[in-house]
């Protein structure tokens, strides 16, 4: 039996022997070897960890992906496999003695069928692009991570990414029916299915989140909803952060589950208004946007149960969006906070733990603490309806001391996150960012039973080492999302 | 009220020595679904002593329960707040567990729907605490709806009929009751209730449920009542009173009505939802918009399974009297081994419900 692969690097005849082989698999043009040209893949979203690969190679088939992982098998070199790279915990960093394996090239839509509700993608196809191409049919791909523009269904899949609408549509594992990989055996499966239930384990609930550890995405099939008819959004305003979490608890318990629940805090609106000008109210402790969809005559009942629970729970001021322009300008500000942190401070750390909603109020009030604590600004944008923080640690990454606060703050963050029964991530995956904070969640027998699943999926661990899953010897400090200057790798993507 | 950890200890102590011994161990909640799967083996290792709601947040949308806790008190509790398992889970007798019915992972009526408001039982699976053929107890997932550390385990554990451990506790995202429910129904044959369940399944309609037998298609419709009554006016159709529709459900989830009485195998057939129609079998019944149908047939297994495959689906002996052809479909290679490897990960001894998924493991 094969022991995990321990980061041995490979020697000069075999990394020649390898290329060779690359190059005799794709020809020279998808092999790519000179820095220059695998500089464009050193990292991913998350800047703070750069490695180039050994080779950057871009298959354009399942077949010659199986030729590369039987190759690198044999060899022994780690291959790890990268969508866009727009993920923020460094899930896709490639390794100095590894191959990355583009999935990007890999971009057709191979089927869409409008009755079964499915569209069958091969990994590269952009999350939007599936909505696009279902639209004409009205019908649309749910989860729409902030990226959707960029990211695609083969990264969505490795990363079980989220969206704004995860309450009532849910993630990647509610909406993915079926995925067609190879693993690192060289064996093509076929996880799920075009029918509900499929024969054994639910080995696609393992394998929609696993980071790109357990096989290499070579087919997606997703589950297409009927386009809610029209939309309207509240955006209440809150005397004190705690209110506003306890109004979040009171929709829920009101029998309501809106299409999006999120919150900013009065300095995360702040930040957004002058360049959004979404119409907050700057003098609230906190805002809340609250939308209903459905039919009109659903949406305009569920509008005014939602009103009648934010005034009883302490709303000193409700705007209902009048049409789809003031809309979209409520979302616009909540779009925009990402980019607002990049402009107010040299640099900033996204965090993204998650507790239970009831928690939301209280969080905020540490968070205040620790901003007096630590002599930092900490502006917060939430999921809020689904307990998911974003605090925003605004620093300067020139000044060595705000650097270490900016870290010390993020993790007494996280560790209240898990102190409060919640998770170190939420959406955007452990990646290389969070190995540390996964200790700290995880008890060892767990963290050896995620082992025990990376084995048997991929028994010579050669496919992406050293992510998600933390070895319990380690214990290097890891920093976080860190964008320098405000210019984050995807300057023109919005993140929230 | 017993002490949960020294029970969990005692549990764990005795899947150790049954580990030591060899001894393959039948893992029972109230042993109502032991007709589900193959048949089980071994000495009873009953779970019943884990009884009790750990934590319930109404607010939250989520209810940590032991496994033995009565599926029926589990319920009760979310209705005294107008909530539910929306995955609609069959009991099959008054005993049922919660723990059961998740390593059934068997849902109800309410599966089908157009949006994803309604799923599987593993759609609601936030987080369990397993034991596993090592005697450790694992704790995956948690309690938020959010939530990418690790792998998802906790999901896996839906259907997974014990073959990976004996599961403890479980939290579930549970759902508002919908304010309103009406059910209509419709003269159509096969072909035509199969066409217009897809067709209405497209549009953004609060369908909760289809079910079609007897030359009758029934819908039932969920939601707030204005989304319900506008429904009903683009549906048409004929609809019944409120008491008789719950029934109706209630009896097509235990299997009560008589489709399901008699002696003929019962198959459950899993298709895409836009299959034709089966042209098999004695009688069928089709749930969840055409993706779920029941078939009565003494066919041999391997005939119904080959035609069922070539319509992209799978097909599992629900209830019959000989169970030896295998209850599910059998696995392709590359995925056997994965699962014998699993298992050879959590439970090395091989004693915890073998065979009762697959024989070879």
């Amino acid at each position: 039996m094969a022991t995990a692969h321990d980061g041995r690097t490979a020697g000069h005849d075999s990394r020649r022997e390898l290329l060779d082989g690359l190059r005799a698999l794709l020809g020279a043009a998808r092999v790519l070897v000179e820095p220059e040209d695998t500089r464009p893949y050193e990292c991913d979203g998350l800047t703070l960890f750069r490695q180039l690969p050994m080779a950057v190679v871009l298959p354009e088939s399942e077949g010659e992906i199986v030729a590369i992982v039987a190759l690198c098998r044999r060899l022994q070199v780690p291959v790890v496999p990268r969508g866009a790279g727009t993920g923020l915990s460094g899930g896709a960093l490639p390794r100095g003695d590894g191959v990355l394996l583009s999935t990007a090239k890999l971009d057709r839509l191979l089927a869409l069928d409008p009755l079964a509700r499915t569209a069958t993608v091969q990994p590269g196809v952009r999350n939007l692009a599936i909505s696009e191409a279902a639209a004409a049919h009205g019908l649309l791909y749910a989860p729409d991570p902030s990226s959707q523009v960029a990211c695609t269904i083969g990264g969505n899949v490795a990363e079980n990414s989220g969206g704004v609408h995860c309450l009532k549509y849910g993630l990647t594992v509610h909406n993915v029916l079926r995925v067609r990989g190879v693993t690192m055996d060289g064996e093509i499966v076929e996880l799920g299915g075009h029918a509900p239930d499929a024969p054994g384990l639910d080995l696609l609930a393992l394998a929609i989140g696993s980071e790109g550890m357990l096989l290499v995405v070579t087919e997606v099939t997703v589950r297409l909803v009927p386009v809610p008819q029209f939309a309207r959004c509240i955006v209440a305003s809150f005397p004190d952060v705690e209110s506003a979490g306890n109004a979040v608890a009171a929709l829920i318990a009101a029998g309501l589950v809106p299409a999006g629940l999120e919150m900013l805090d009065r300095a995360a609106a702040r930040l957004v208004e002058p360049h959004a000008k979404a119409g907050y109210d700057l003098d609230a402790a906190a805002v809340l946007l609250c939308e209903s969809d459905g039919t009109p005559v659903e949406v305009e009942e569920e509008i005014a149960r939602m009103s009648a629970v934010l005034r009883e729970a302490g709303a000193t001021r409700l705007q209902v969006s009048r049409d789809e322009a003031e809309r979209q300008r409520f979302w616009a500000g909540r779009k925009n906070a990402f980019p607002a942190a990049g402009r107010a401070a040299p640099a900033y750390y996204c965090m993204d733990g998650t507790i239970p909603r009831r928690h939301l109020g209280a969080m905020l009030k540490s968070i205040q603490a620790l901003e007096a604590k630590y002599d930092l600004r900490v502006p917060n944008v939430f999921h809020a309806g689904d307990g998911n923080l974003h605090p925003l640690i605004l620093f300067d990454d020139a000044d060595p001391d705000s650097v270490r606060r900016a870290e010390a703050l993020g993790d007494e963050i996280l560790a209240e996150c898990v102190r409060l029964g919640g998770t170190v991530t939420g959406e955007h995956g452990v990646g290389v960012e969070k190995l540390d904070a996964a200790c700290a969640q995880f008890d060892a027998d767990t963290l050896d039973a995620f082992r025990s699943i990376k084995r048997a999926f991929d028994p010579t661990g050669l496919l992406n080492p050293g992510k998600a899953i933390p070895t319990l010897h380690r214990c290097a400090e890891l920093g976080r999302l860190r964008v320098s200057g405000g210019v984050p790798p995807f300057p023109d993507l919005p993140r929230f | 009220m017993n002490d949960a950890g020294a029970v969990v200890d005692e549990l764990a102590e005795r899947i150790r020595a049954a580990a030591a011994a060899r001894t393959p161990l039948e893992i029972r909640g109230g042993g109502t679904k032991a007709f589900y799967g193959n048949p089980p083996a071994g000495e009873p290792f009953p779970t019943t002593g884990l009884a009790g709601a750990v934590a319930y947040e109404p607010s939250e949308l989520v209810v940590t329960v032991r496994a033995g806790t009565p599926l029926a008190e589990l319920e009760a509790l979310l209705a005294s707040r107008d909530q539910m398992l929306a995955f609609e889970p069959p009991h099959f007798g008054a005993g049922a567990t919660v723990g059961g019915c998740v390593a059934a992972g068997l849902a109800g009526p309410r599966r089908a729907s157009a949006g994803f408001a309604y799923g599987g039982v593993r759609d609601f699976v936030l987080g369990a605490k397993l034991l596993d053929g090592r005697g450790r107890t694992l704790s995956f997932g948690g309690t938020v709806m959010k939530n990418v550390a690790g792998y998802d385990v906790s999901r896996a554990l839906a259907g997974s009929l014990g073959v990976l451990g004996v599961i403890l506790e479980v939290s579930l995202k549970v759902l508002p009751r919908p304010p309103v429910e009406t059910t209509l129904v419709f003269e159509f044959d096969e072909a035509t209730a199969l066409a217009r369940a897809c067709a209405w399944g497209a549009r953004p309609l609060p369908i909760s449920a289809t079910a079609w037998h007897d030359g009758c298609l029934r819908l039932r419709l969920s939601g707030a009542p204005a989304a319900v009554g506008a429904a009903r006016r683009v549906l048409g159709g004929e609809a019944i009173s409120t008491p008789a529709d719950a029934s109706y459900w209630r009896q097509l989830r235990e299997q009560q009505l008589p489709f399901f009485a008699g002696a003929t195998a019962l198959w459950r057939v899993a298709v895409p939802p836009t299959a034709p129609p089966l042209e098999f079998g004695d009688a069928t019944l089709i749930e969840w918009g055409g993706a779920q149908r029941w078939v009565r047939t003494a066919a041999p297994a391997e005939r119904v399974r080959e035609r069922v495959a070539r319509l992209g689906g799978h097909a599992t002996l629900f209830r019959a009297q000989d169970r030896s052809s295998g209850a599910f479909t059998p696995l392709a290679p590359a995925l056997l081994a994965i699962h014998r490897r699993l298992k050879a990960e959590f439970d090395p001894a091989g004693v915890l419900n073998p065979g009762r998924l697959y024989a070879e493991f």
